[in-house]
């Protein structure tokens, strides 16, 4: 159960944040092709920061409190959970923000194309 | 480099990122700041979590407070730690957070899931 302890912390940010996509209807999941784009960057960029931390020493891991289970350059699965899980969290916080303030300019209006 | 020293670069890459590269600018926008406030508040909360139960620990030489200590929680408050977690952390948590932002921003911008909008809360009538 232990090994669990990382991704427990994971689920209750997602149980923080996830009851805005019904409460606020912040319709991010729905938009999921969108987030998809959003995220995966972010997981790429941050991987590598993990990787060269890690081979650093930078920082390190319980390994009794991880699931066991690692990517190249030694970094823990959890890792890259958490590199979805905190921008999934974001983009909810951030449109729950908009749908209580729909007028407050967010930029990605059909008139802020570039042309 | 150390952590900090990564972190900083970090921060200053997705600072250019949203202003110059995508151009989504959000950092000028209330909605980024208001989004990023609570964000932040329960960051410190997760982050202590990690950190303050040794799940993750760092090395006093990569960051400006001291080494984790092996047995028992770092300091809450000082030694280059807020939240039992090192500073260091605030710039890494806002370079995933405003990376992740602006590309949802950039995207939508595009044409890419635009719609359906978000809102109106359950508690206000709306379309």
């Amino acid at each position: 159960m232990a090994r669990l302890s990382y991704v427990a912390i994971l689920a209750f940010v997602m149980a923080g944040c996830l009851w805005l996509e019904v409460a606020l209807r912040t319709r991010v999941l729905r938009r999921w092709r969108r987030l998809a784009l959003s995220i995966l960057p972010a997981v790429v960029v941050f991987f590598l920061w993990d990787v060269y931390a890690v081979a650093q020493g930078h920082w390190w891991f319980d390994t009794e409190r991880i699931l066991g289970v690692y990517l190249p350059g030694s970094v823990p699965l959890d890792e890259i959970l958490f590199f979805i899980a905190i921008p999934i969290a974001s983009i909810l916080t951030f449109e729950a923000v908009r749908s209580v303030k729909p007028h407050w300019p967010v930029g990605d209006a059909a008139e802020d194309e570039t042309p | 480099m150390t952590y900090t020293g990564v972190a900083v670069v970090a921060v200053l890459l997705m600072v250019v990122v949203d202003m110059w590269v995508v151009r989504t600018r959000l950092l000028g926008r209330r909605v980024f700041w208001t989004a990023y406030a609570i964000i932040a508040f329960f960051q410190l909360v997760t982050n202590g979590m990690f950190t303050g139960f040794g799940i993750v620990r760092y090395d006093g030489e990569a960051i400006l407070g001291s080494t984790s200590p092996s047995e028992g929680a770092p300091p809450f408050l000082g030694d280059g730690r807020i939240a039992f977690a090192p500073a260091e952390d605030l710039l890494f948590g806002f370079a995933l957070v405003l990376l992740s932002l602006s590309l949802w921003v950039f995207w939508g911008r595009r044409g890419v899931e635009r719609t359906p909008m978000s809102g109106p809360p359950v508690w206000r009538r709306g379309p």
